[in-house]
Order: structure tokens, then C-alpha cells, then sequence
């Protein structure tokens, strides 16, 4: 019965499963049973089940049951059968090692001193990244286009203009603002807070797109915003007490706690050298440049010393035009961003 | 081979086939119902329509990961509501435990996906090649023009349902009508295609091949249930004091069912419960890692037994302490009180409050619903006139099929009005946001405390923001505002 090529019997382990010999005699026996059901069959010589092979294993009540060998590894009388691994599984393996070389020889994969192999099929993610890249701009091409020919008044009008032009702006801000105005356009002392309501050179967009272009007291640009304030404590054009006396007018113009009869005589002194740019009531000049001094923003600091340093020393804050390096339609989305972070006229 | 020492064990073995013969009975009756159900339910979910507005998909059932979203007939899952996913899933485990701890595997046995179309595909193999013996006979006969005829029609049937199995599989991800019209006229995405192909090809290695050896070798799930019985579980089990010492019987001849106790026992040793096992087992020799309890074998052996006029439950559904009961002539317990013990009805109990809650969060879920993130880059914005403003990114989804408007208002902790404070949105003109149908809306809210106020001045004050749309539904989010302090 222990045919050698029938692979059906299981010559490894032939008490794992069942052998076909013995299925096909158990099948004629329960055909002879069923056939006969009372014993009528009595006498003929019916086939036995049996097992296709030898037992190895012990015993259980029934006599039929036999085990597999068992390694001979026991843990608390749990013991550990000698069951062979499936075929499949070996040539899932053999598959699995093969995959692998094949891999290696179509994909990047093996470290050279210089580089890695580049594979059969030339798979090279940086090229998938840059035409990535190009398939996007490609796509927003038409956009751009059209966001750089249109009134700037009309970009919040247009759902398609608007959305390009805040997410554009969000990420051209990222990579040339913040570094000076911070990711959060907070801005820093010296560095104006672009979310405030308080503006330099005005807050609409027209404006903040004529200053992001141009920038402002830059050297590059010949459109630069410009405007100097004297340095009176420097170059000599104030006496010390004129500037003390200057400071408390200044410090009384925001509301702030000032000494009142400095600041009288500060008036004066106000009057004759400061309103020319910031206004004969502080409030400044936006076509100069000229901060307001009656609010609560400073630039500078609004601190005593701050106020003295500034009148002392002046100031000079530079930015860059943007003209050059961004073209038109980034510095509108940038334009446009920075106006919708809620100080925007 | 009957000396092991001279013939060291080889390391693996090739697979023995197994040819179950067909059965007939209740459990069979049972499977067929259960296997019909699941495949109807697999094969026509994504063909049910529903309304849900013209912008939105009108398919019943739709996973549409490139919206990211998740339509169940009158639900709609967004990404962020994922916990329902996950819910769902939990109590799905947890529903494998009780109904494993009080029935066995019944899992396996009957709703399986790897049971149910390998039962399927060895029906087809039954129809084409005949039952297990003209299995067997063309199995072992040489490959002659009938074998090549019989095993190409059956791998071609094989194949068509592997076909339809992978076919329904894309249709659960996009519009299924579209889709199909795509596929037939080759237009379809090459994934949708790709999809299709693996999947008929696992379906009909799986289901034609591999078979029981998924189970044995490659499925997790076995193994977990080991820890999830104990002698109360059901199972299906033989009744060895009753059945040995097994051999033939003459008519009339006492057995151990008989009174007085005869000496011989039930079992004639037909083998119709081996021959009707799809996994290739003996049952008589006990609880085995192999075994679904699929229960075929109760039907051939009940089968046999009503046959020479010997009572039904030989092989049975029953939980391995009744065996001992019944081995000293007492009674087993009854069916009630396998279920109910405390395993299961800790299991129930965890199963139905992880679906309480997950019903109640789903009836009590808003039709809109927000996130608002206080701007901390910077915390505040000092304002020209020292007004403290706060700045806040408020996302709206509004998971209706219609465009709706919206308003946002603010209240203190408690609801109550908060002097001094002002609202503004940005590009909301007159406060009104209007959010497109099944979309999400990103705003920027301005929270401004005038100059002085206590709010202005406080380091942090809670309050809240409340979102209402036209029909009156609200939602209501808790946030905070910082102060120059």
C-alpha cells in the first residue's frame, strides 16, 4: 500500500492525515453499511479501515488514534509535536528570496561608494518629486497668470484667486517674511506686527502691495518708501533737556504716566521739530512713513528710555523690494495674505 | 518508514487533498442559508442606492478614501470621526470573543470568508467532478482528455467567481454603476484593475488550493480562540463512552445506547464523519487545532445513526464538561446555562456599552461640527487704541448635502454675555458664513477685548464659542483668551 509515487500517501508522517487508500476503503465499507444496514453483510468479507501506515505514537481508548512524534520537549507536561512545516510554505520562502534579487536588480538598491545602483527600470524618486513638481506648477500656471493681470480689488472676489492667493501667500510668507516679521507675522521689536491695525505706509492692499515690491529705505530699489528721521540727540540739533522735555510731550501723547511740566515744555519743542512728519497732534503721517505716537503701538519700544533713544538716535528700519526675487503674481498672494491677517484696510 | 531512527522525519510535507463528500442535514441546511446570505450581502451592498442631495454620492455603501469619506446609508464619516471606525472594530472583537467563548468557532465554521467561498468553490468542484469518490478515482487516473476537460472547467468556474469576488471588492470604493461601465469598456483606473486581479487571484488559490491549510497555517484567529474556550463552550465533539469500542454490529445487537449497556458502542467505524470533513480530520480522536466546527460531521453521523436505528448525536454539539457529566450517567447542563455564565455575559456587557455609546454619540452628533485653535504665534495683538485681540482658526465642516449658512457667537463660561468683547470673522461679510455642501470651511475669528476691559487684562479667560446654523442646530466649542497681563 506504501506506493512510492503515489503522493498522496504522506511518507513523512502518515498518521498526520488520512491516506487515500484507507478513505477509498472506508467509502466502500459505509457503502456496504448503509447498503446493509443491519448487519445483513455479516460474513462477507467486508474491507477493514485501516491505516495507511505503521503507528508511531501511542495509543488512545478506540485504538484508532495515533500521535505524532513528539520532539521530546515537554513544558509542564505540555509537549511539543514534530510536525513538519508545509511545502508551500518553503517555496512562499524560495519566492520571497527570489522577489528579493529581483528587487535588487530592478529598484535602487545596492550601496556604492559613490551612490547606489539605479536599478533596471531607472526608478529615481527625485525625478518623481521634480515632475511632481512641474505637473503642479503646470496646473496652477493659469491661475498665476491670471492673478497677476487682475485688479488687486477683484481677488477677493474670485473664489478660485482667493484660495490660490492665501495658500500661495501662506507659503511665500514662510520663506521670505518670517525671518524678520516672524512665522506668525507677530513681528519683533524693530519689525512691525503685520496683524495689528496700525500701519506705517497704510494697511490696504494697494499699499501693502507697493511696499512688499518695493520695499522700503532700501538702497536696491530707486521706488524704495523712504523717509529719515533727523538723529536730534547725535548730530546736536537738541539740547539734552529739550529731548527729556520732548519725551514726556510724547509719553503724554500716548496717555502714558509722564511728568506733566517736562512735558508743557515739551510741547514746544514738539511743535517746532516734529510736526512736519508725525502731525501737530502726533498722530503721524502715512505718506512719510511717520508712525503715530498717540496709539498704543511702538515700534521701537514705548517705554521712557525707548522714546528718548528714538528722538536721540532715529531710526532706519530697512526692508527689501521683493521685485527682483518674487515674481508678480507671489508677491500679490503674499500681498494678499498679509492683508487677511486681520489688520488689513 | 516504521523505524524512525533510520528514517529521520523530514522537515516539510506537501499538502494531502482532501475530497469531503457531500452532506446533508440541519447544519448543512444552515450553512447553505448563512453562505447565501453573506454572499448576497457581499455582492449586492454596492449596488444600493441612496439619496443623499445632489452633490453627494448616491451609493448606500461607499468607502471614498479619495474624498476621505465614509457613507453607511444615512451615516457619513468623516476622517476626524474615525473613533467610530475604530468602535465599530473593538466591538467586532469583542463580539468574536462572546460568540467563541459560548459557541466555539462558529466563526470559522459558518461566516468565515475563506469557509464560505472555499465551501462554495467545493461545490462547484462536486458539480463539475462529482462527489468525493469520482473525486478520488479522477484525481488518481492519468491525464487524459476528460480529466484535462473536467479540471478546465472547473478552473474556469473557479476563476469567474474569483472574477466576481474582486470585481465587487472595487465596486465598495467608488460609484459601482460608473465603475462598472468604466471596467467594461477598459477606461477604468489601473488600481481598480490591478485590485480586481489580485483579488481573484487570492480568491481562487485560497478557495481552490489552499483551503484548509489558510486555516491551519496562515489565519491568526485559531490560535486567539484557544484562550477564548473552556469546558462550557460548545463545540462540536464526540461521544466517546458512547461510541467505543467502535466496530461492526449485528441487528439488534446491544450497544452502549441500549439498556442494559452493551458491550460494544455506537460507532459502526463508517467514516462518514471523516469523509464529510473539509479539513481532512478524525473528530473521534478529539478536539483538534484543525477543526472549524463546521458541523458537517454531525450530519453524516446523524445521518448513519437514524440508519441503523440508533439515537442522533453521536458527534454533537456539546461543551467537553458534559462529556465528563455524561461518562458518570449524569445529565449535562442545559444550553441556557453553557451560554449564560459570567465569561459571556462579561463579554455582552462590554460588547452592547462600546454600542450604546457608540449610538448615543451618533444620534447626539451635530449635522455641522468645528474645531477651534486658539493662534498662539502670537498669543495677542495689541491693537492702535490697546484693545487686546485674540486670533482663532475655527474649521466648520458641514456635513450636510446642501450649502448652509451659518453664525458664530461668543458667551462666557457659563453662557452669559461678555461686555466688551467683539466678534469679528475674516472675509464673513456681516458675520454669515456660508460653508458649500460636504465641505470644510477655514476661518480666522477675532476675538477683541476693548481697552481696559477685565478680559484685555487677564492672563487667561475660558469662554466659548457657539456656532448655529439656519435650521437652529448648534455646536458649542470651549476655548480661551489671553490678556496682556
Amino acid at each position: 500500500m506504501m506506493a512510492g509515487d503515489d503522493e498522496t500517501d504522506s511518507k513523512q508522517n502518515p498518521e498526520n492525515r488520512i491516506g487515500l487508500e484507507r478513505s477509498a476503503a472506508d467509502a466502500e465499507h459505509k457503502a456496504e453499511i448503509l447498503a446493509h444496514p443491519t448487519g445483513e453483510a455479516e460474513g462477507k468479507n467486508l474491507h477493514k479501515p485501516r491505516r495507511a501506515g505503521p503507528r508511531t505514537g501511542k495509543q488512545k481508548a478506540g485504538g484508532m488514534i495515533a500521535e505524532v512524534s513528539s520532539t521530546g520537549h515537554s513544558w509542564d507536561g505540555i509537549e511539543e509535536y514534530d510536525n513538519p512545516l508545509p511545502r508551500w510554505w518553503l517555496w512562499t520562502f524560495y519566492a520571497t528570496i527570489i522577489w528579493s534579487v529581483l528587487y535588487t536588480l530592478f529598484y535602487p538598491a545596492w550601496p556604492l561608494i559613490n551612490g547606489a545602483t539605479q536599478g533596471l527600470l531607472g526608478t529615481d524618486y527625485r525625478k518623481e518629486v521634480a515632475a511632481e513638481i512641474q505637473r503642479f506648477d503646470a496646473a496652477n500656471g493659469a491661475v498665476q497668470t491670471r492673478l497677476a493681470a487682475v485688479g488687486l480689488e477683484e481677488i477677493g472676489a474670485d473664489a478660485e484667486l482667493s484660495s490660490y492667493a492665501m495658500n500661495a501667500g501662506r507659503a511665500v510668507f514662510a520663506t521670505w517674511c518670517a525671518q524678520c516679521h516672524g512665522s506668525g507675522a507677530a513681528g519683533a521689536r524693530g519689525y512691525p506686527n503685520l496683524l495689528d491695525n496700525d500701519w506705517l505706509w497704510g494697511g490696504s492692499l494697494a499699499e501693502i502691495h507697493t511696499t512688499v515690491t518695493h520695499g522700503i529705505r532700501t538702497t536696491d530699489d530707486p521706488d524704495a518708501r523712504y523717509s529719515e528721521m533727523p538723529r536730534f540727540g547725535a548730530d546736536g540739533l537738541l539740547e539734552a533737556a529739550q529731548i527729556d522735555d520732548v519725551t514726556q510731550h510724547v509719553l503724554a501723547l500716548s496717555g502714558q504716566d509722564h511728568d506733566a511740566a517736562s512735558a508743557e515744555r515739551g510741547a514746544g519743542v514738539f511743535a517746532e521739530n516734529c510736526t512736519a512728519c508725525h502731525g501737530a497732534d502726533g498722530g503721524g503721517d502715512r505718506m512719510q512713513g511717520a508712525p503715530d505716537l498717540t496709539d498704543a503701538i511702538w515700534l521701537y519700544g514705548g517705554s521712557e528710555a525707548a522714546i528718548r533713544q528714538s528722538v536721540s538716535q532715529s531710526r532706519f528700519g530697512v526692508m527689501p523690494g521683493w521685485s527682483p526675487r518674487l515674481s508678480e503674481d507671489e508677491i500679490r498672494a503674499v500681498s494678499y495674505y498679509v492683508h487677511s491677517l486681520g489688520g488689513g484696510e | 518508514m516504521s523505524n524512525p531512527e533510520s528514517h529521520p522525519p523530514q522537515l516539510y510535507a506537501a499538502r494531502e487533498p482532501i475530497f469531503p463528500r457531500a452532506a446533508h442535514g440541519r447544519f448543512r441546511r444552515l450553512k447553505w442559508i448563512i453562505m447565501g446570505i453573506a454572499l448576497a450581502v457581499y455582492y449586492v451592498t454596492p449596488w444600493i442606492r441612496w439619496d443623499r442631495g445632489a452633490a453627494m454620492p448616491d451609493q448606500a455603501v461607499l468607502v471614498d478614501l479619495a474624498n476621505r469619506r465614509f457613507f453607511f446609508f444615512w451615516i457619513e464619516i468623516w476622517p476626524h470621526e474615525f473613533y467610530f471606525v475604530a468602535g465599530l472594530l473593538v466591538m467586532a472583537g469583542l463580539g468574536l470573543f462572546l460568540f467563541t467563548s459560548a459557541l466555539g468557532r462558529v466563526w470559522c465554521g459558518y461566516a468565515c470568508p475563506q469557509t464560505v467561498w472555499t465551501d462554495l468553490f467545493t461545490h462547484v468542484e462536486r458539480w463539475i467532478e462529482g462527489d468525493r469518490n469520482a473525486q478520488i478515482r479522477l484525481y488518481r487516473s492519468a491525464w487524459d482528455a476528460r480529466k484535462i476537460r473536467l479540471r478546465l472547467t472547473k478552473w474556469a468556474l473557479w476563476l469567474v467567481i474569483g472574477l466576481a469576488t474582486g470585481g465587487a471588492w472595487v465596486f465598495y470604493y467608488t460609484d459601482a454603476p460608473t465603475l462598472m461601465g468604466n471596467l467594461l469598456r477598459g477606461e477604468a483606473h489601473p488600481v481598480a484593475y490591478s485590485t480586481i486581479i489580485i483579488m481573484t487571484l487570492t480568491t481562487f488559490v485560497f478557495g481552490g488550493f489552499m483551503r484548509e491549510q489558510i486555516c491551519i497555517y496562515a489565519c491568526p484567529w485559531p490560535r486567539i480562540q484557544g484562550a477564548m474556550m473552556d469546558e462550557d463552550t460548545l463545540t462540536v465533539a464526540y461521544r466517546e463512552w458512547r461510541g467505543e469500542a467502535r466496530g461492526k454490529i449485528r441487528r439488534g445487537e446491544p450497544t452502549k445506547s441500549d439498556q442494559p449497556p452493551g458491550a460494544k458502542g455506537d460507532c459502526i467505524d463508517c467514516f462518514a464523519c471523516v469523509n464529510v470533513c473539509p479539513m481532512g480530520i478524525d473528530i473521534r480522536d478529539g478536539q483538534q487545532l484543525e477543526c472549524i466546527t463546521c458541523a458537517l460531521c454531525i450530519d453524516a453521523c446523524d445521518e448513519i445513526m437514524d440508519r441503523i436505528g440508533k439515537p442522533r448525536g453521536l458527534i454533537d454539539y456539546m461543551a467537553l464538561k458534559d462529556e465528563t457529566a455524561e461518562r458518570t450517567g449524569q445529565e449535562g447542563d442545559s444550553l441556557i446555562r453553557h451560554v449564560l455564565r459570567p465569561r459571556t455575559l462579561l463579554y455582552f456587557t462590554l460588547w452592547s456599552g462600546i454600542g450604546v455609546v457608540l449610538l448615543l454619540a451618533l444620534l447626539m452628533r451635530a449635522p455641522f461640527d468645528l474645531n477651534v485653535t486658539p493662534e498662539r504665534n502670537p498669543l495677542f495683538v495689541t491693537l492702535s487704541d490697546g484693545a487686546i485681540r485674540n486670533i482663532y482658526a475655527l474649521r466648520l465642516r458641514n456635513k450636510q448635502g446642501e450649502e448652509m449658512a451659518y453664525t458664530v457667537a461668543v458667551t462666557d463660561d457659563r453662557g452669559g454675555a461678555i461686555p466688551g468683547l467683539t466678534l469679528g470673522i475674516e472675509g464673513a461679510a456681516g458675520g454669515r458664513i456660508a460653508v458649500p455642501p460636504d465641505a470644510t470651511a477655514s476661518l480666522r475669528i477675532y476675538l477683541t477685548a476693548g481697552p481696559g476691559t477685565p478680559l484685555s487684562r487677564a492672563d487667561s479667560s475660558d469662554l466659548r464659542l457657539v456656532v448655529r446654523d439656519a435650521g437652529g442646530a448648534q455646536a458649542t466649542v470651549g476655548t480661551v483668551f489671553h490678556g496682556k497681563d
